[in-house]
């Protein structure tokens, strides 16, 4: 699987190294590519039927619990097959849809690149890894909605879903390492041995919820819907790749994955079926006054995503088995609708439903295959979207609870679809022709191979689907409720209940439908109700929130970044003053008995010289007297250096003090002297500030006599000095033999700074 | 004595700090340069003081006990050699920002262009 994945990797790099003749082939190559490793995964089909799951393992940072592991078992199966199968047919798609723009390769780069971010995602046996390939999916997302980059409107669009998906992503991340902590490892195998202790921790509750908010933001879930019909700036195959058939499903794939872990919780049957139903609802009740192509598709996608969640809240053997079937008959429709919507656009130069019309005649082919798209987006017999709908139904019959709210929500969101996939064919394909800027035509074999094949699919295994159902779907049931289950997928339920739910929802879709076709001022009054009670556009609000937010933050900046350079000082100085002050306080260790002495006189005479010259160079005005001093409080520390046995640092002392003297002097000449700059009560706040510092300098500096942490590595140097080295003065012997490569930095250091004065008392040739 | 030299420490700081919190860019320098001095007589404090026994070693063997630990000085005179370094970088950087400016205000220094 890891193999997979790299020569996906390069071929997404291998775009750019295509000759300029095989350009145009770029898409078929891609898109065999995909063929094969769909085929690879198909081949692998008949082994997880038999519930023998692939695993790979590859240590990466072990001690940490980072690993790379990919896991082959029902559920990356049908997200496996979903990706590289509708991978293949949608590069073959986008070979014929992107002709006409520049800038393809990088398209199919990103394209090629997030079907392999795609495929490691649902691969992922490490938590960790899957967050990685989750992140990626989001930025090469982003990179492909803004993809028309000239746009403003895909910028913002594009900037959006990132923010969104984004911030949903370390939501995620802050999660999976909470719950990881309980387990103590990120191993889906380990978390999947581990439920009880996951569910009975104290961070479930904060674990779930930030899992699951990175879900919701992936799978477009209330609130966070709006960025998906944003997303449609994207060019027409990324939407009907990414923003319908697989990304935005990485999120239900994850609420899967997790369902044996977290599942069966209240917590989790009470969040995961609220957001669901609300975001069904939400998107099959706006698709209905959309009048963008692309939008009533995002809306209806949103209704689907909807009931993915919703199912795998409900959690029982009937609902998971109907949302995984679901998960298929969505792809199948829905990226077929997206790639039938761009083809469209393409042909007649617009996406707008009122100025579309009687299409039938000049793109008879496009018209068959949406149709059969679109009744099984519908739910009519005998496509498999009836199957999925009939399933559905009977799920929600069981939801625990709050069944008939569920099921009266459900059929009402429903009867939504209808009606507006049966408008979508109204008004779009019959009715009259209306003249478009182009003349339509459907040539052009590739635009339609891959929504054929699809819609083709729908229609089949609408009529025969237990195979489906025995070879992918009862793993993947597997996978996610860990048990063994048999299932009988037919077409026809008989005359039950579910079968009475489903002819009403027929009947009341078409008269509803029948109502938005008659009445035009119903659709402009039902546009103009939606305006004002949904007024607040969470898209707004999000930017809203956006704006303010880069307003504190600036407001926040200007306050601390002021420019004033003494302000920073006083910043430092004071904050560092009270650390050590509590520090101080703090640790109360008792300090070394140290008598108070003035012996030898003439060390505390010099001590008392050296505080008189200090106080006095920071007072007076004169600067020749304030440098004097300075050099006289040097001149006198070396004096202590030289008391205290330390005969290089007293040389040394008084060597830089010199240059330092003669260096000032050197200058002064050609300064301004002291003004008086700040008023007396700056000074005496500096002052205060200066005296708080000083006073717990003095303290720290008799807790720091004695102290001697190195006296071992003293030792060695006293010990060693003379037999290694041959020097009998040991701290020259430090500096230019044991601690050698240290003063080497410090000459270095040195003529770094030289270099550096030289060139800034260059005199200037030419101004800058 | 090591009371008497702890307070010349502080107030050695004390002098630097407020030199440093000064608006002349000057006697930010020599607040600089006390500072660099308080730090150097702290780390040799440290040691501990010990009169008239500095780190000498003698070939026939090892020195007796009260002589002076030369760790700390090795550091010392390291830091006393770079401070050098700093200060007479600055005051390069200072007379050149003086020449272009004309002023010696800190506060002036908020524009980037000259």
């Amino acid at each position: 699987m890891l193999h997979l994945l790299i020569v996906i990797l390069i071929f997404s790099f291998g775009v750019f190294l295509m000759p300029g003749k095989m350009k145009k082939y770029n898409a078929i190559v891609l898109s065999l590519v995909q063929a094969g490793a769909f085929l690879f995964f198909l081949t692998r089909v008949p082994d997880i039927t038999n519930l023998t799951f692939g695993h790979t393992l590859i240590e990466w940072i072990p001690q940490l619990g980072l690993n790379i592991e990919f896991v082959l078992d029902g559920l990356s199966m049908v997200f496996a097959l979903l990706v590289t199968g509708i991978g293949a047919l949608v590069f073959l798609y986008a070979g014929a849809y992107m002709k006409s723009y520049t800038g393809t390769n990088k398209f199919f780069f990103y394209l090629m690149l997030f079907s392999g971010a795609m495929l490691g995602l649902v691969l992922s046996g490490n938590l960790i890894q899957l967050f990685i390939f989750w992140e990626l999916t989001s930025v090469l997302s982003f990179f492909l909605i803004s993809f028309f980059h000239e746009k403003e409107s895909a910028r913002k669009a594009a900037l959006q879903s990132f923010y969104i998906t984004g911030l949903g992503g370390l939501s995620l991340l802050a999660g999976i390492i909470l719950l990881g902590s309980v387990v103590d490892s990120y191993s889906l195998t380990e978390w999947l041995a581990n439920p009880q202790a996951i569910q009975e921790s104290k961070l479930y509750l904060p674990g779930l919820l930030l899992i699951l908010t990175g879900v919701f933001t992936k799978s477009v879930q209330f609130p966070f819907h709006f960025w998906l019909p944003e997303a449609m700036q994207a060019p027409a195959p990324v939407s009907s790749y990414l923003h319908s058939a697989t990304m935005v499903k990485a999120g239900v794939f994850l609420l899967a994955r997790l369902n044996p872990v977290l599942g069966g919780t209240q917590e989790w049957i009470y969040i995961i079926t609220l957001i669901g139903i609300l975001t069904m609802l939400t998107g099959s009740y706006f698709a209905l006054t959309q009048t963008d192509i692309k939008g009533i598709l995002a809306y209806t996608t949103i209704n689907a995503l909807g009931v993915l969640v919703l199912l795998l809240g409900i959690g029982t053997r009937e609902s998971i088995m109907a949302a995984m079937l679901f998960l298929f008959i969505h792809a199948f429709y829905k990226a077929t609708l997206f790639m039938i919507a761009g083809l469209i656009e393409k042909k007649t130069g617009t996406r707008e439903i009122n100025e579309l019309g009687g299409l039938v005649k000049y793109m008879p082919v496009t018209f068959v295959i949406a149709l059969l798209s679109l009744l099984s987006m519908a739910g009519l017999p005998p496509l498999l979207g009836f199957l999925g709908k009939e399933l559905i139904y009977e799920a929600k019959i069981q939801s625990p609870g709050i069944a008939s709210v569920v099921l009266i929500l459900g059929v009402t969101s429903n009867i939504f679809m209808v009606a507006i996939s049966l408008f979508f064919v109204r008004k779009v394909f019959l009715g009259k022709y209306k003249t478009t800027n182009k003349v339509p035509n459907e040539k052009g074999f590739a635009f339609l191979i891959g929504p054929g094949i699809l819609a083709l699919l729908s229609l089949l295994l609408g009529l025969s689907p237990s195979n489906l159902g025995d070879a992918v779907i009862k793993p993947a049931i597997t996978a996610v409720s860990l048990e063994n289950v048999e299932i009988k997928l037919k077409l026809w339920h008989g005359f039950n209940q579910v079968f009475f739910m489903s002819l009403f929802t027929i009947v009341a879709g078409s008269f509803l439908f029948v109502a938005m076709l008659k009445s035009k001022k119903l659709m402009n009054a039902w546009r103009k109700f939606n305006s004002i009670v949904f007024s607040i556009q969470f898209e707004q609000v999000f930017a809203w929130i956006l704006e303010k937010f880069v307003m504190v933050s600036t407001m926040k900046e200007k306050a601390v970044q002021h420019g004033y350079h003494r302000y920073y000082i006083l910043t430092i100085f004071a904050f560092t003053s009270i650390l050590l002050w509590v520090q101080f306080f703090y640790t109360q260790t008792p300090m070394q008995e140290i008598n108070f002495t003035l012996k030898p006189f003439y060390i505390s005479g010099l001590a008392v010289v050296i505080i008189l010259v200090a106080l006095a160079s920071a007072v007076l005005r004169s600067r020749i007297v304030t440098i004097v001093a300075m050099g006289v409080a040097g001149y006198g520390i070396a004096l202590i250096f030289l008391y205290y046995s330390a005969i290089d640092l007293a040389i040394t002392q008084i060597l830089v003090e010199t240059l330092t003297i003669v260096m000032f002097m050197a200058i002064l000449q050609r300064l301004p002297r002291f003004a008086v700059l700040s008023s007396k009560a700056t000074r005496l706040r500096d002052f205060s500030i200066a005296l708080v510092f000083g006073t717990i300098m003095t303290f720290i500096t008799l807790k720091a006599i004695n102290v001697n942490l190195n006296r071992p590595i003293s030792d060695f140097f006293l010990e060693n000095s003379y037999t290694r080295a041959y020097g009998e003065n040991v701290v020259n012997v430090i500096l230019v033999d044991f601690r050698a490569l240290d003063t080497l930095g410090e000459v270095t250091v040195l003529t770094i700074a030289a270099v550096g004065v030289y060139l800034l008392l260059l005199p200037k040739k030419n101004k800058l | 004595m090591e009371i008497v030299l702890a307070i010349v420490v502080g107030v050695l700081y004390t002098v630097s700090v407020y030199l440093m919190l000064r608006r002349s860019i000057l006697k930010f320098i020599i607040g600089l340069i006390f500072m660099s001095n308080a730090t150097n007589l702290l780390v040799f404090l440290s040691a501990g003081l010990v009169p008239g026994s500095p780190g000498f070693i003698k070939p026939e063997g090892v020195a007796a006990e009260t002589m002076a630990d030369p760790l700390p000085q090795a550091l010392v005179l390291t830091a006393i050699v770079i401070g050098l370094g700093i200060v007479v970088f600055t005051l390069a950087l200072k007379y050149k920002f003086f020449e272009l400016t004309g002023t010696d205000d800190l506060d002036q220094l908020k524009q980037t262009d000259s």
